[in-house]
């Protein structure tokens, strides 16, 4: 039963999100936040992820916004004095974080209980070699492997062992560091990054068994010492790709009974043997062969899997682990989906579950695409179906590319021996080869031993395969139509391939039907409000509907999809505040999602979830069947308004901001007129299509200017160019890819940037808050830190904004959210862009002002006057906090990618510092980050571009002055010298030289501006990759560099930071008033 | 098309995959989503028609090793999709080809999930599977013929051995073994542990039995309704307190009868690898694998008999013993075939108990 003496509870978050630590820990957070209410705990909660749902007011009883830091956490928990700490629910970090909580004597001393698993445990399951002792005294297999923290003794293991080796950093996140090595080149390479990456200077080099299957088990067990198995997944991938990065389908499908039970047995065992008190993941490697398995992982807390594993399955991992973890055993909580039974039971699926990563590559084309141990995915999608084919075709359509299908993808223009040869690569587009190699009716044999693919899998892909070319080759028949649609073929597939019109194929009648997840295979009656999408069975929403009558109307709130860079959290976090304002203002929510990892595909959160595509035609699907009042598009990012033309054009009512209006934002030409009426300035631009164009345009427009194409090919996004010369280079590759698509130029304003969320009604706009950029505009919002409130914003100007704020939205009728970006340059306001929609920084607003955005903006929606929420209306009074908002990066994941700031977006996550004072704050950002602050002589290579040699001056002396040494690249190094600042000259082309000083940490940072032009065989390109290689921070715009030696100095001068909750930040101290004596 | 049609007058159509040819038989389901080679070789589903809620059956084929018992006894198979192509190292016959070979009717293509909730609701009840279309008129007479359907009172006779065998004649420890149409993974379980097994056809009298002098006797699984089994149980009255006896299923049911307790038919019954049973003694749960349409009524049962173990889901006796007697039985499978291995435990604490009272015996003497 539940420990009586825990009446306060410590929660620590995951962070920011990076890649291979995502939403499902915001997820996994909140449930465990709300399990811990239930018990009458206070909850005490530390994130410096400001996007969560977790960091809200109502989850936890106090929220703090800090840096995920030892010292943060030791002050937070002699202030609160809280009797345990939950640390197996925030995803590596905050283990981490508990472990340097324990072994640095703070627990003890402050009488804080670690629930859940004990620290021997965990390290046990963490430290390879611990690990490894404890599998062998337990007798379960481990792969050939050993510790080593020096190459040398790599080496020395590799003598008895041949290559493929697989090198994993011990204590990092999503096999950061690792890979595998083929030969002794890459051997060194990659030991050398592990253990250079790895926080105790150890890799585990182990016996490669690439090629086994690769199979997961969830496991729980109570204190009582009974475990269950959530579910088991199957890798379609097999060993050798992260399972991070591989095709996933639960339960597994290719094991016998006999296969399935050893390796379940062997997790039960490795689960007891562990002593774990929660929720545990274990990772196998099976023979193809034999019955020979290897143990590869153990997970000792909640991790992505367990998200996926709960979706998959019903079963809310997250929570009973927390109930746990407060010493519940399983048995003794209620089952709360069948209401009568306890939690102790295993689930039974009766369906197919498919997981497909979502890979940042369309954003970073220039990427390695090859796939490995090592994690590059950003998010993933979740697919169900009655069986594995319609449930992959579904999985496939809810990547939100523009092909939906499995074929077309490019890979039929290539010959068959090309496409063969092509199939050795591990990549992202692997599957999409292997269907192409099908089509060409290549020997299922033969890709099986290419791909190690099983067999199985690809004779189901084969089946959707020849089911298209069906559809192509024979006559069309009702009879085909249906079983097309029994494997999730869409109309418009269909209607490309047969040339039948949709509206042909819509008159035949065929409807989807919807089915329940109900974690026990309909063996007992339950309600939980949890469907996907079939064919031709019977349908089970109305008779959930009958069961729980209303006369409530319902609206539908479209979610955002797969976590991408650019698409975040963030709109997970208006989702589900959309859904659950619904329910409050006396509707039925209803939500559409596809992401296992968030809270919005949570099954309690609206009153009924759908687990479907963000495809229209699966939209459509739902829309039929629930005939909702309308539909809310404007909290689900970009993919949800994407989706609002085409419900419009199909008559279903959006609700908000109209399609017009929507679409008047989108048109440059339209939005350009709309400002000219309102005389809003703008930067000027135009469309060209020729460089002659271009070159006649320029010279209206003057340089810089900032370059784009209006169609996106492959991933060439924005830049902004400064001369003839680099113009007219990008304008022929740009012309290259596409002549028919103009480029757009636009005058680039290199000014002070700044935006605005904003709620309207139509009549009146409230504003919480004006957030300024501390990079100057050409950086992505997203990839910028921001200050709110404004520090440098004159009080005429916050006028000028809000007025054109509100011009605007009252042209444009806005009803719900907007978020408005400007530049002032010169001292005059520009508008660069208005989304007509939730944007990123609705949460971080939300928190910082304590102003409800969404609630608010749902009421505004349904037609309540924001008059009355209680805020006022034009721009919210200033709280007593600032806010820095910094953009992390999860360079060390992707190899090649340039970490250079520009206009395209490339953080995949954010933190918050917050504080009363500025610098405080600002510093206190920086440490969230990650940066880690040092009172030893530190070293900085600085290489600055002409355009920024000059502007950048008066920061290198204050690196100077602030006791820097300074190294710097030639033309820099000149550049400084004649301007008296003494550097050390570094050769670029020394670039060797530059790595080894960066692999033995003698460099502690770099400044380096970019020369444009994304070619990868330039030295700046270099020198950052390999400082994002070896985890050193590289600042490549002087408004962050300048900052960091803000915060330096706050540093420097010894400052004291303090720490408390976002709600006693926002209150003005008044006390101070009464302090002076 | 193939046809199902249940008692209660609902058709069904789907494919035909197995024989081509028709049953009748009690329609029940199986919530196991691996596995399938070991339900349809369980005698226990003798004269049934399984209904396999995980969708995707037959992907690994069949293999020499995972039958539990030579052929298999069931009506009918029931799926939502039968893989067109297995694999599996070990496979050697495809589902499909093994139900043809075996003559057992089978269909696909069915919505499995709501003949599940049919079953769930009405109860399991008796069933027509058939390869053919059938006409108004057969329809109208295979209704009258499901009324009166009643699976055979000696349908054990049929699944049990007809002769008397030793099996792992090299074992030390001497089990006498009543066979109801057991599975292959019981006797693999005792022989495991050294047991030398004494198999005998489940007609036996207890006075053949007791001649031998076995240091114990296990009780099988089997299928049919056990309060059908007058005669058996008659038998274990005989034996009762004359050697420690231990029942697995069926076993554990006619135990209970014969120390006067009562049994009586589950709405559906609890067939699956998923059910929690909690042992009464220290609250521990373990997961289990089941297969049993009647249960054994807790509250009949006579003071001397100590309930061991409960399902969790609906709280029915799952487990009892009586020490003075020396008797021990469960009602879910220890052997497991198909689920998880959790309940192999008990076969050790059985086989502690049964050490123990054969050094005790050997004392007196």
């Amino acid at each position: 039963m539940k420990d009586k003496s825990l009446k306060k509870v410590l929660t620590i978050g995951s962070g920011p999100i990076v890649i291979g630590q995502a939403a499902e820990f915001d997820y996994a957070g909140v449930q465990a936040c709300r399990a811990l209410k239930e018990e009458g705990i206070e909850v005490v909660l530390v994130n410096s992820n400001p996007a969560t749902i977790m960091t809200d007011e109502e989850i936890a009883s106090k929220v703090y916004i800090e840096p995920l830091t030892l010292e943060t956490l030791t002050e937070i928990i002699k202030k609160e004095r809280p009797q345990g700490l939950i640390a197996s629910l925030g995803g590596q970090t905050a283990l981490n974080l508990a472990v340097e909580l324990a072994e640095s004597g703070v627990l003890e001393e402050y009488n804080v209980k670690l629930l859940g698993s004990n620290i021997d445990s965990i390290k046990q399951a963490e430290d390879r070699e611990l690990f490894k002792n404890l599998m062998q005294q337990i007798g379960e297999p481990v792969p050939k492997s050993a510790i080593v923290s020096s190459f040398k003794e790599a080496l020395d293991f590799k003598q008895n062992i041949g290559f493929p080796i697989i090198i994993r950093p011990a204590f990092t996140l999503g096999g950061a560091g690792g890979g595998i090595a083929h030969n002794e080149s890459e051997y060194e390479e990659i030991v050398n990054i592990g253990l250079n990456q790895s926080p105790i200077n150890q890799v585990l080099v182990e016996k490669s068994i690439a090629g086994y299957k690769e199979i997961e088990y969830e496991v729980i067990r109570d204190k009582n010492d009974t475990c269950i198995i959530i579910c088991n997944m199957e890798n379609i991938d097999p060993i050798g790709i992260h399972t991070g990065d591989s095709f996933v389908v639960a339960p597994s499908q290719t094991l016998t009974n006999n296969e399935y039970q050893m390796l379940r047995s062997s997790a039960i065992k490795i689960i007891r043997a562990l002593k774990i008190e929660g929720g545990c993941n274990v990772q196998f490697a099976l023979d193809t062969k034999s019955n020979q398995y290897y143990v590869i992982e153990v997970n000792p807390r909640v991790s992505r899997s367990s998200a996926l594993a709960s979706k998959a399955s019903g079963y809310p991992i997250a929570k009973i682990a927390t109930k746990i973890a407060i010493g519940f055993n399983l048995h003794e909580i209620k089952n709360s989906i069948t209401n009568k039974t306890t939690a102790a039971f295993e689930p039974s699926l009766d369906y197919v579950v498919v997981k497909i990563p979502k890979w940042p590559f369309d954003k970073f084309s220039q990427g390695d695409r090859i796939l490995g141990t090592k994690m590059k995915a950003t998010g993933e999608i979740m697919a169900i179906g009655r069986e594995f084919c319609p449930a992959f075709k579904k999985a496939v359509a809810s990547l939100e590319e523009k092909s939906t299908g499995l074929l077309n993808r490019g890979f039929e223009k290539l010959s068959k021996e090309e496409l063969l040869q092509e199939l050795y690569l591990q990549d992202d587009r692997r599957i999409f080869r292997l269907a192409q190699a099908l089509y060409n009716k290549e020997d299922i044999e033969k890709l099986h031993e290419i791909t190690k693919i099983d067999v199985w899998f690809i004779s189901k892909i084969k089946e959707i395969v020849e089911l298209q070319r069906c559809l192509e080759t024979e006559s069309f028949t009702l009879e085909l139509y249906k079983k097309a649609k029994a494997f999730n073929f869409l109309d418009s597939e269909i209607s490309a391939i047969t040339q039948i019109p949709m509206s042909e194929l819509e008159k035949l009648g065929i409807e989807a039907s919807f089915r329940v997840v109900d974690t026990c295979a309909a063996e007992f009656s339950a309600t939980t409000p949890y469907f996907y999408s079939t064919y031709f069975e019977q349908d089970e929403v109305l008779e959930f509907k009958n069961q729980n009558k209303t006369d409530k109307e319902n609206i539908l709130v479209l979610g955002s999809g797969p976590i991408r860079i650019g698409q975040g959290i963030e709109f997970d976090y208006c989702s589900v505040h959309a859904a659950q304002e619904l329910i409050k203002r006396g509707y039925e929510s209803i939500m559409v999602n596809s992401n296992p990892e968030t809270l919005s595909t949570d099954f309690d959160i609206a009153s009924r979830l759908y687990f479907e595509p963000m495809n229209i035609e699966y939209i459509l699907n739902i829309i039929k069947k629930e005939n909702p009042k309308g539909v809310l598009v404007q909290f689900g990012g970009q993919t949800a308004i994407n989706l609002a033309e085409k419900l419009d054009k199909k008559g279903i009512k959006i609700l908000g901001t109209s399609i017009d209006s929507i679409n008047a934002t989108e048109d440059r030409k339209v939005f350009e007129k709309l400002l000219q009426e309102l005389k809003i300035p703008q930067p000027k631009g135009c469309a060209v299509t020729s460089a002659a164009r271009a070159l006649s345009a320029v010279k209206e427009l003057n340089y810089p200017v900032l370059v784009r194409p209006s169609y996106v090919i492959g991933g060439r996004g924005m830049q902004v160019v400064y001369n003839d010369e680099e113009l007219l280079t990008y304008i022929t590759e740009a012309f290259k890819f596409s002549s028919e698509h103009p480029v757009l130029i636009d005058q680039y304003l290199e000014g002070q940037e700044v935006e605005l969320d904003l709620i309207s009604d139509g009549r009146d706009v409230l504003i919480p808050g004006i957030c300024e950029h501390i990079e100057k505009a050409g950086v992505h919002s997203g990839d910028s830190m921001s200050i709110y409130p404004s520090q440098n914003i004159s009080r005429k100007n916050e006028k000028i904004l809000v007025k054109y704020a509100t011009k605007i939205a009252r042209k444009l009728n806005i009803k719900g959210l907007a978020n408005i970006q400007f530049i002032i340059k010169d001292d005059k306001v520009y508008v660069i862009e208005v989304n007509p929609r939730a944007s990123r920084t609705v949460p971080i607003m939300s928190k910082v002002t304590g102003i409800p955005m969404v609630n608010i903006a749902v009421s505004a929606i349904l037609g309540k006057s924001i008059r009355r929420a209680g805020f006022g209306v034009g721009l919210y009074k200033k709280t007593g906090l600032v806010s820095v908002k910094m953009p992390i990066f999860s360079w060390q994941k992707l190899n090649r990618i340039d970490p250079a700031l520009a206009p395209e977006m490339k953080s995949t996550g954010e933190v918050l510092g917050i504080d009363r004072k500025y610098k405080r704050a600002l510093y206190k950002a920086f440490l969230a980050g990650g940066h880690k602050f040092s009172k030893s002589k530190q070293r900085v290579l600085v290489s600055l571009n002409d355009h920024n040699k000059q502007p950048a001056l008066p920061m290198v002396k204050k690196l100077f002055k602030q006791g820097f040494f300074i190294m710097a690249t030639w033309g820099t190094h000149k550049f400084l010298e004649k301007n008296g600042i003494p550097s050390k000259m570094i050769e670029k082309f020394m670039i060797d030289k530059l790595q080894k000083r960066m692999k033995n940490g003698r460099l502690s940072f770099i400044i380096n501006t970019p020369t444009t032009g994304k070619n990868s065989q330039n030295a700046g390109f270099q020198i950052r990759t390999i400082a994002q290689m070896y985890g050193i921070p590289s600042f490549t715009s002087i408004d962050t560099a300048k900052a960091f030696l803000v915060a330096h100095k706050t540093f420097d001068k010894n400052t004291k930071l303090t720490y408390d909750t976002i709600t006693n930040y926002r209150k003005k101290k008044l006390f101070r008033l009464f302090r002076i004596k | 098309m193939a046809t199902l049609l249940l008692q209660d007058n609902t058709l069904i159509k789907g494919e035909s995959f197995g024989f081509k040819g028709d049953r009748i038989g009690e329609i029940v389901f199986n919530t196991s989503m691996t596995g399938y080679q070991e339900v349809i070789s369980d005698p226990s589903y003798a004269n049934q028609i399984v209904v396999m809620t995980y969708p995707e059956i037959g992907n690994y084929g069949l293999n020499e090793d995972d039958f539990e018992a030579f052929c298999p006894y069931l009506a009918g198979l029931i799926v939502k999709n039968c893989s067109k192509k297995e694999s599996h190292y070990k496979a050697k016959t495809t589902l499909s080809e093994y139900l043809i070979d075996n003559k057992i009717p089978a269909l696909q293509g069915i919505d499995t999930r709501s003949l599940v909730k049919k079953i769930r609701q009405t109860g399991a009840m008796a069933a027509f599977i058939t390869n053919r279309d059938l006409e108004e008129d057969e329809i109208q007479q295979k209704l009258q013929e499901l009324k009166n359907y009643r699976i055979e009172d000696n349908i054990i006779e049929k699944t049990s051995t007809k002769e008397k065998y030793i099996y792992n004649d090299s074992g030390s420890i001497d089990l006498g073994f009543i066979d109801y149409g057991t599975k292959r993974g019981i006797l693999d379980s005792l022989a495991k542990r050294g047991a030398k097994i004494t198999v005998y056809p489940c007609t036996t009298s207890a006075e053949e039995i007791l001649e031998n002098n076995h240091s114990a006797l296990f009780l099988s699984n089997g299928p049919g309704d056990p309060s059908n089994y007058t005669y058996q149980v008659e038998q274990l009255k005989k034996m009762l307190g004359k050697l420690p006896i231990f029942g697995i299923c069926l076993g554990y049911q006619l135990l209970a009868l014969s120390s006067d307790a009562k049994t009586f038919k589950l709405k559906y019954g609890h067939r699956g690898g998923n059910h929690p049973v909690i042992n009464l003694e220290n609250n521990k749960v373990i997961i289990t694998s089941q297969n049993h349409g009647y249960a054994v009524d807790i509250e009949t049962l006579p003071k001397l008999i100590r309930p061991t173990y409960k399902n969790l889901n609906d709280n029915t006796l799952e487990g009892f013993e009586i020490s003075s007697l020396s008797v021990y039985a469960v009602q879910f499978h220890p052997e497991a075939n198909p689920g998880p291995n959790d309940a192999r435990i008990i076969f050790d604490e059985w086989f502690n108990i049964l050490k123990g009272k054969i050094n005790e015996v050997a004392n007196e003497r």
